[in-house]
């Protein structure tokens, strides 16, 4: 008869438990999906009572684990089938081997208490039952009369389901070592991966090198970069609390389980927001540079510099509105509707913005009082210019126009309304794949507004002379950083 | 604006099928000053055609989707400017500009007014 008592439990518990920690750690931890593990029963061990409670979820992260003594034991308790037999009660589980049944848990329990000699005391009751099962599940019950006659056949039996424990628990050790392994190797493989993107993301910062690295890689990088130091940085006070207050093995358990909600959350965030994210940081990046540059060149003016040294500074202000394009035009290929949207500007360049940015004839139009003394030749030039960046304008913005009305017309093809709600599932598929199509060309959109706000801008600069262009480009800056000035000041504006 | 929806009358049409979809772009395009081929669902291509109106010039377009041999034309203006978009595209006394991208660029940098006066499509 295998029997706990409530008083020995007490004082043994302890021993016991830790001789069940040497055989294994928290048995049968499945570690290969989270929601294993969900599926899995814990045996709440309470100071004071042995209690088995099946069936608590451990539901992932968010569940909360009750430990009980300090070491938890998780263990599969399947339906259990009882089995009579000759005055011993053994519990069998249908569940497979290797999976830590209950039987195999209760056994080495029992074989310890047996070990420990305290049968004795608990084989002379007469009618005892096996304490806690506080959810009426588990109720072993020994019958007194036949325990003599077969107390031999008990010791061998139990023997050999004491061996019969310790091999499954080192089967189930090997099985969990085999886990930690692994989970250490993604680890590992995590870590390079950030070392690498850190990598990246220090080529970046430093220059614009772009064709040296593929400019993806590297706004990815710099995503991995912003991510790993908020891993690292972040929740490690929270790392410490799960350490500190819980047992080794539901520590590694814990660990296993947020390597692999990080590598998941990782790679959700970065298919996310790396395309709108990656552009903002990168145009920020880009307009403190771009800043310099002008300042450089607002002295080079100033200070009266030779007109060779002066066409290099505008040399390079010229290539550096190149990279915003190429910044741009990456931008839009991961998300054009972030660039579209604006966001990435301050509120009232937004407001005024065209088509994803700066409107070219805007600007020559400030310029175009901002630059004399010009040449007949050159205010002619200017002129043209201004008007048929305008016309392009124009027709970009009817064409976009044209974009929007088909894209109504398309979603309204098929009927709308109460009624309509229950039309023909393949002319929806079919409304929603000409419409995909339809918002395709919006990048392509997007694209041509670029390619005429450069190409305006080296008009200009082909227009000009040295000193004009490097008069033109300060001008340009001055009037978008005032825009933006406005725009701080609005938003700190005090309201009523 | 023009649109040309048939260039060639019935009984010319056996002549017409062996014709090889390049020539008849090439055709098509001498005819007139300014041609342009397009699709009636193509959103760039009616950006180009305002473009074009707005310069006060009158193309003529050829909309291949409308075209019964439009497919063969618009599979052979793929490989003429190598890009996987056929349409928009244009041609000015009767040679390639190209699509929005080069028609843009050369008005900005001013090289399509002249070339429009030059065929005639433009007076000042």
């Amino acid at each position: 008869m295998y029997l706990m008592d409530r008083d020995d439990a007490n004082s043994r518990n302890h021993s016991r438990f830790s001789d069940l920690g040497e055989l294994d750690h928290p048995t049968g931890f499945p570690h290969d999906d989270a929601v294993d593990l969900s599926r899995n029963s814990i045996y709440n061990m309470k100071h004071d009572d042995v209690s088995i409670v099946s069936n608590i979820n451990l539901g992932g992260l968010n569940s909360s684990i009750e430990i009980g003594v300090g070491e938890g034991v998780e263990v599969d308790a399947r339906p259990l089938m009882f089995q009579k037999d000759a005055g011993v009660v053994t519990v069998a589980s249908s569940a497979p081997l290797g999976n830590g049944n209950f039987e195999n848990w209760a056994e080495s329990v029992i074989a310890d208490s047996q070990q420990t000699d305290t049968s004795t005391d608990v084989e002379n009751d007469d009618k005892t039952q096996f304490r806690g099962a506080h959810h009426g599940t588990i109720v072993v019950v020994d019958s007194m009369d036949h325990s003599k006659r077969t107390g031999d056949q008990k010791t061998l039996r139990r023997l050999a389901q004491n061996r019969e424990a310790a091999r499954k628990s080192r089967l189930r050790k090997k099985a969990y070592v085999q886990q930690l392994e692994n989970s250490r190797l993604k680890l590992t493989q995590l870590e390079q991966e950030l070392q690498r993107a850190r990598q990246q993301g220090v080529f970046v910062a430093t220059g614009y090198s772009g064709d040296q690295i593929h400019p993806l890689g590297g706004n990815e990088g710099q995503f991995k970069l912003l991510l790993s130091s908020l891993i690292h940085g972040g929740p490690s006070h929270f790392y410490e609390a799960i350490v500190r207050k819980l047992p080794r093995a539901f520590v590694l358990c814990a660990c296993l389980q947020l390597t692999e909600f990080h590598c998941s959350l990782i790679s959700l965030l970065m298919t996310m927001f790396s395309g709108a994210l990656a552009f903002d940081m990168d145009y920020a990046r880009w307009l403190d540079e771009h800043q310099r540059l002008i300042n450089e060149l607002r002295c080079a003016v100033n200070s009266n510099m030779a007109d060779n040294d002066l066409r290099l500074l505008v040399d390079g202000v010229m290539t550096h509105y190149d990279e915003v394009f190429r910044l741009k035009s990456l931008g839009a290929k991961s998300d054009a509707f972030h660039m579209l949207s604006g966001m990435w500007k301050t509120p009232a360049e937004r407001c005024f913005m065209w088509l994803g940015g700066f409107r070219s004839s805007e600007l020559l139009k400030i310029l175009g009082n901002n630059l004399e003394p010009l040449t007949d030749h050159q205010l002619m030039g200017i002129c043209n210019l201004q008007q048929s960046s305008q016309q392009a304008e124009d027709a970009l913005s009817q064409g976009m126009e044209a974009l929007q009305q088909s894209l109504a017309e398309t979603l309204s093809s098929t009927p709308l309304g109460p009624a309509g709600g229950s039309g023909n599932v393949a002319d929806y598929m079919g409304q929603m794949a000409t419409s995909m199509g339809k918002l395709a060309t919006l990048e392509n959109f997007l694209h041509q507004a670029d390619l005429l706000r450069q190409q305006t801008l080296q008009q200009m600069h082909r227009i000009l002379t040295t000193r004009q262009a490097a008069r033109a480009l300060i001008v340009i800056n001055d009037y978008l950083s005032r825009l933006r000035a406005l725009s701080s000041l609005w938003l700190a504006r005090p309201r009523d | 604006m023009h649109y040309q929806t048939q260039s060639w009358g019935g009984y010319m049409a056996p002549r017409n099928m062996s014709v090889d979809p390049l020539e008849r772009i090439q055709k098509l395009a001498s005819e007139n000053a300014v041609v342009i081929f397009s699709m009636s669902t193509c959103c760039m291509c009616h950006a180009i055609k305002r473009l074009f109106c707005g310069m006060g010039v009158n193309p003529t377009v050829y909309e291949l989707d409308e075209d019964p041999r439009g497919k063969d034309m618009e599979k052979a203006l793929m490989r003429l400017l190598g890009s996987s978009s056929a349409v928009p595209v244009v041609f000015i006394g009767g040679k390639l500009v190209g699509a929005m991208d080069r028609v843009m660029a050369s008005h900005i940098n001013g090289t399509l007014v002249p070339l429009l006066k030059e065929a005639g499509a433009l007076w000042l």
